[in-house]
């Protein structure tokens, strides 16, 4: 029996409407609010809070929470449950995140709507797993192999874990696609504020289904419905025949893997159903930006000392401010150039040694200055070591 | 206004839920932001724990504390590891029986905080005793918030046992300031 969303049933579980909880329990919270009934996943420091409390939490809603033997097992589940035609979603960090990279590129070559909430640490390999960092920034871009486009989005806070994981299982149905959180261990781990929305605050998506019968119905082309990149969804089990798989396919599923039209035809719509999108998905915080003349552009834990720093060049009379990227990718490349153009020196504070810098680099142009401010070994950027950046003499 | 607050202990003591209270009753039952931390690493169980607190009544920012306001121990161990960001106007608060090396040369707060525990019959609330001790000192917690976040925050089977731990303390914490 198909899972029924009972937002009564939800609150009640989730309980008080304010909280003073973790990160990892916001995204769980998140998932729960906006409709996950199947929860795949592997724990693993810093993440397991999120398996922990879906573990807790999905089958008092009716929920399916499944341990399975890897993360590569985790994310072939979750992508089976959603062609089961619930969301579905896992949690994992930076190892885990690893083994899910073949399937993280199946979930985008066969338009899979699920979410991954990547509660990142650093590596390489199994490197600190007790601490944050933001060590798969670049991996959730390019991480699988071919060509592709990505939707990731950067909690700073305990309340983005769950307006953010709401927004993501929104994005992978609207897009179909596999949608990441990329929060962090320092995030995670945190506890604070949590304000649970109501009903009537919240707005959920919901994958579109054939209008066609089966036999006219083409699963793999651009909407039957309004024409939108976006193929409508036909689960399994509701009667339409869908082939599924990572090979390149035509309209109605099946391998055509040798004609190079074919594949360019194919791969163009799953990146331009996003592209086309770029300005939908634009959402940035601006502190402090109207007459910066040096500005931190940065994401996720690092906004944080990033933000103190600017309050603190501000009261030395620095015109500082603040770009923060709440959704990195698709990158806010048209954003960024219209801040290289205002200010005189961009600096990015990143818990790695420069992955956003690039992206920001391309798309400034050589404008302004774009000063790299890494940090890595799990801790965060002190307020101070960022307000030197800015010129602040401490 | 923002304050740093840190409360070390011997892992098992209950210095995270502490913590947790005192960050609960400052932002869910008070009017300020508040977060909260901890540290550890995965070979630390028994060890020096400690959790950490800011109180703000504006947005938070970094959230690791860059100083201490307030210094809790109730572990010798934990007091010596966590001592050093104290500063002469820290405010420091520790139970004499559990960190009996508590020296730093200017006055200290000092609350029986175990044996309150002990007199109620259950060590386990030793951490609870604290709380309240921490609540009669410190001038920026407020008593009925932070009962209100005890009784949030334990099983309800041991509420009463919970409360009256923290209200003694509370008691014993309002002594030890007008001492």
């Amino acid at each position: 029996m198909k899972y029924q969303r009972d937002p009564v049933r939800i609150r009640k579980v989730l309980g008080d409407k304010v909280q003073f909880i973790q990160g990892d329990m916001a995204v769980a919270y998140g998932g729960l609010v906006a409709g996950v009934s199947f929860f795949g996943g592997y724990p693993i420091t810093p993440a397991s809070e999120v398996a922990e409390g879906m573990a807790r939490l999905l089958p008092r809603v009716g929920g399916t929470f499944i341990q399975m033997e890897d993360e590569i097992g985790s994310i072939a589940a979750v992508i089976g449950a959603a062609w089961g035609g619930v969301k579905a979603m896992t949690a994992t960090s930076g190892p885990g995140f690893s083994l899910m990279m073949e399937n993280y590129g199946y979930a985008i070559m066969t338009e899979t709507p699920c979410v991954i909430a990547n509660v990142q640490r650093t590596g390489p390999s199994t490197g600190q797993p007790t601490l944050g960092a933001q060590g798969d920034m670049m991996q959730v871009r390019w991480g699988s192999h071919g060509d592709m486009e990505a939707i990731a989005l950067a909690p700073s806070t305990v309340q983005e874990c769950l307006d953010m994981t709401i927004e993501a299982i929104n994005l992978s149905e609207r897009y179909r696609h596999p949608v990441c959180v990329m929060t962090d261990g320092e995030i995670g781990h945190l506890r604070e504020k949590l304000v649970i929305p109501d009903e009537d605050e919240i707005e959920l998506v919901e994958r579109r289904t054939p209008k066609l019968p089966p036999g006219e119905f083409l699963p793999f082309a651009p909407s039957q419905i309004d024409g939108s990149k976006v193929p409508d969804f036909a689960a399994f089990g509701t009667g339409y025949h869908t082939y599924v798989t990572g090979l390149t396919h035509n309209e109605k599923g099946f391998p055509r893997t040798d004609k190079q039209p074919d594949h360019e035809r194919l791969v163009m719509r799953i990146i331009e159903k996003i592209t086309d999108d770029r300005k939908r998905f634009v959402n940035i915080e601006e502190v402090m930006m109207d007459d910066a003349e040096v500005a931190f552009v940065t994401y996720g834990a690092s906004a944080r000392p990033a933000r103190s720093a600017v309050m603190d060049a501000r009261k030395a009379g620095i015109k500082a401010g603040m770009l923060r990227l709440k959704t990195v990718w698709p990158f806010p490349r048209d954003e960024i150039m219209a801040v290289s153009k205002k200010v005189e020196r961009i600096i990015v504070p990143e818990m790695n040694l420069g992955q956003i810098y690039h992206p920001i680099r391309e798309y400034t142009d050589q404008a302004c200055e774009v000063v790299m401010a890494p940090k890595i070994g799990g801790e965060m950027h002190l307020p101070h070591e960022l307000a030197e950046y800015l010129g602040v003499r401490t | 206004m923002k304050r740093e607050i840190r409360i070390a202990g011997f892992g098992g003591q209950g210095v995270i839920l502490a913590g947790f209270i005192v960050g609960k009753a400052a932002c869910v039952f008070g009017p300020y932001n508040a977060v909260q931390s901890q540290s550890y690493g995965p070979e630390a169980r028994g060890g020096a724990a400690r959790s950490e607190v800011i109180i703000s009544d504006e947005p938070i920012g970094y959230p690791r504390p860059t100083g201490v306001d307030l210094f809790v121990a109730i572990a010798q161990e934990a007091f010596d590891t966590y001592k050093g960001d104290v500063r002469p106007d820290t405010v420091v608060i520790v139970d004499p029986d559990l960190v009996p090396k508590h020296d730093l040369g200017r006055p200290v707060f000092e609350v029986r905080v175990q044996k309150i525990a002990e007199d109620l019959g259950n060590k386990i609330v030793t951490n609870i005793a604290m709380v309240g001790a921490m609540t009669g000192i410190y001038d920026l917690f407020d008593e009925d918030a932070m009962r209100k976040a005890v009784l949030d925050s334990v099983p309800k089977r041991f509420a009463e046992l919970n409360v009256n731990a923290f209200k003694k303390g509370y008691e014993a914490g309002k002594d030890a300031l007008s001492r």
